[in-house]
């Protein structure tokens, strides 16, 4: 039981981390379909979850795990899927039932090699766009990108949070590398873990208006059988949660389904600075990524160029207020992916000619190295 | 310039071979030694084929007294190769003054004079009965062999890693691993995996 962990040191895989930080975040319902390599994900939470009074189905497919998802949360119970690249993409339908639904969730997709099937057992970045905008209509929904088996832990402690707090989908990126790769860690003391859960109704249910945002513009939330009733849709609704086509009511709930998350920005974005200060170069880089980096920016500083690296925790909503300073102070950056450019895109669409941005791409199912990026750094 | 050796705190292993060897497990049972009751830094990757055996299998083992950036191995210390085309595919990532421990059963052409050749799968097979237990053999000799983790600790996590009823049967294995490494001795070998004419 994870309680039983509090404390102690243990070699665990990014996707165990994963897991643990989900049962410690208060996830009590997984529904998933095994895929390499999110598998062990499922299979520690299959062991674990019903020792805490949880629920873990297998089902039948990506479509049915998001669905059974949706529904748990529904009901006040919160809830994770993990899947990776094919996955992912059956999970796209359901996965904008929830951002118009506002149902709060976790999906994690451990990316391998794309696309269709692709490399199963190779590391890829490949999904980051579509974890953006994978699922159609423009929709608010928050990403984040983890890089260690520490990191895999605390950020799915975040994602849950984030995703209680502005009844949003999170979608956690982790990738091959990130997943399998075991390292000896801590497990913070239960108590300690900042937790939160959505807030709920304290209105007679008669007054309840389910879709009404407070003053974040996130509305409160009955769970189903609190005796609040209440109606849940995928039309554009109004704020009793029925279907509307009035141009105010339809105007109003997509202002605030935006807005919602655009007044969370400073909670939303995280980001971390090695040797930035005084940075003439810079590398933007996130998951397993960042860690090559890391090395390369310490292995160049000692050759004499002045590196820096911002590493990316959250990629969507993207972190234009921490990227722009980076790209005013350094004469260039460079952004390695694990794919033909993603995260460059939106390096390059903040650029606006501040800095020169130049990319570094790996799609043969391998890790990039520190020397790749060494080479490319000292050339800056 | 190399740096020297002493204050070369990064230490890399990859244990190498075809997939069912049981590389991966040998690896994990390395990494728990080292992290959870050396209490090092370690980082413990791998990499395979989607079929389940057969294939190429490597997992490495990245011990330090940092914290590690990188996870995987750049610049091997040490290479144990379970097989001639792992020994042969990955030799050239030790670094000159790195060990190569072979599976002498399964390799035939050594690529260099600084090698460890000890028969894990013949002592598995004839000695212990299970070809399947050359993993532990090969992880007693590397353990022994490589000065970064205590024998104890490995045995401790050994047997805290393999399936229950199969205790006595790995333990045995590692022990007769150990027993293996002891009658080596490293100052005998060639100092570097280069050719003497490159070492003048």
């Amino acid at each position: 039981m994870i309680s039983d962990l509090e404390n102690k040191r243990l070699l665990l895989q990014g996707n165990e981390a994963v897991a643990y930080g989900a049962l410690a975040a208060g996830c009590r319902f997984f529904a998933g379909y095994p895929i390499t390599p999110a598998t062990e994900i499922s299979e520690l939470l299959a062991a674990e979850l019903p020792k805490v009074g949880g629920t873990f189905a297998q089902m039948e497919d990506e479509i049915a795990s998001m669905g059974a998802i949706i529904g748990a949360s529904l009901a006040g119970v919160k809830s994770m899927t993990a899947t990776s690249g094919p996955g992912f993409s059956l999970m796209q339908e359901n996965l904008g039932y929830a951002c118009v639904a506002e149902v709060p969730c976790v999906i994690v997709n451990v990316m391998r090699g794309g696309p269709s099937t692709g490399l199963p057992t190779c590391p890829s970045q490949g999904d980051v766009q579509m974890a953006r905008w994978g699922t159609h209509g423009d929709h608010p929904i928050i990403v984040l990108a983890t890089s260690s088996v520490e990191d895999s832990f605390s950020i799915t402690v975040k994602a849950f949070n984030l995703s209680e707090q502005f009844r949003v989908p999170v979608i956690i990126l982790s990738d091959e590398v990130v997943a399998h790769t075991r390292e000896c860690v801590q497990l913070p003391e239960l108590k300690r873990i900042r937790i939160v859960d959505r807030i709920r109704p304290s209105v007679p249910p008669d007054w309840y208006k389910p879709y009404e945002g407070d003053n974040r513009g996130v509305p409160h939330m009955a769970a189903f059988g609190d005796g609040y009733r209440h109606h849940v849709t995928g039309l554009i609704h109004d704020e009793h949660g029925f279907p509307t086509q009035k141009e105010n009511e339809v105007l109003h709930f997509q202002n605030r389904l935006t807005q919602k998350i655009t007044r969370g920005f400073p909670e939303i974005m995280m980001t971390r600075n090695f040797m930035l200060e005084d940075a003439e170069v810079a590398v933007i880089a996130y998951g397993s990524v960042a860690r090559s980096a890391y090395k390369a920016v310490e292995d160049a500083r000692k050759q004499g160029t002045k590196a820096g690296l911002l590493q990316l925790i959250t990629l969507f909503p993207f972190c234009r207020s921490q990227v722009t300073p980076v790209l005013e102070q350094c004469r260039a950056v460079l952004v390695p992916e694990m794919n033909m450019g993603q995260i460059s895109r939106e390096v390059q669409r903040v650029n606006q000619g501040k800095s020169i941005v130049v990319k570094h791409n790996r799609i043969d199912g391998n890790f990039i190295t520190p020397q790749e990026l060494y080479t490319q750094l000292v050339k800056l | 310039m190399r740096p020297m050796k002493a204050i070369r705190q990064r230490y890399e292993i990859r244990f190498s071979g075809s997939g069912g060897q049981g590389l991966i497990t040998a690896a994990v049972i390395f990494a728990e030694a080292a992290g959870v009751y050396d209490g090092k830094f370690v980082c413990q990757t791998q990499s395979y084929g989607p079929e389940a055996r057969g294939g190429r299998s490597k997992a490495e083992v990245v011990l330090s007294d940092s914290p590690i950036d990188y996870p995987k191995a750049l610049n091997l210390d040490l290479l144990l190769a379970m097989n001639q085309v792992a020994c042969d595919a990955y030799f050239f990532d030790l670094n000159a003054s790195g060990l190569l421990i072979v599976d002498s059963t399964l390799v035939e052409q050594y690529p260099t004079s600084r090698i460890i050749p000890i028969p894990f799968t013949g002592i598995a097979r004839d000695e212990l009965g299970r070809e399947m237990v050359a993993n532990m053999i090969a992880l007693g000799a590397v353990g022994h062999l490589c000065h970064r983790v205590t024998l104890e600790n490995l045995e401790k996590a050994l047997l805290n890693r393999v399936p229950k009823g199969t205790e006595k049967l790995n333990q045995e294995a590692f022990r007769r691993g150990v027993e293996e490494a002891e009658k080596c001795n490293l100052q005998d070998l060639p100092r570097s995996i280069l050719t003497e004419t490159d070492e003048v």
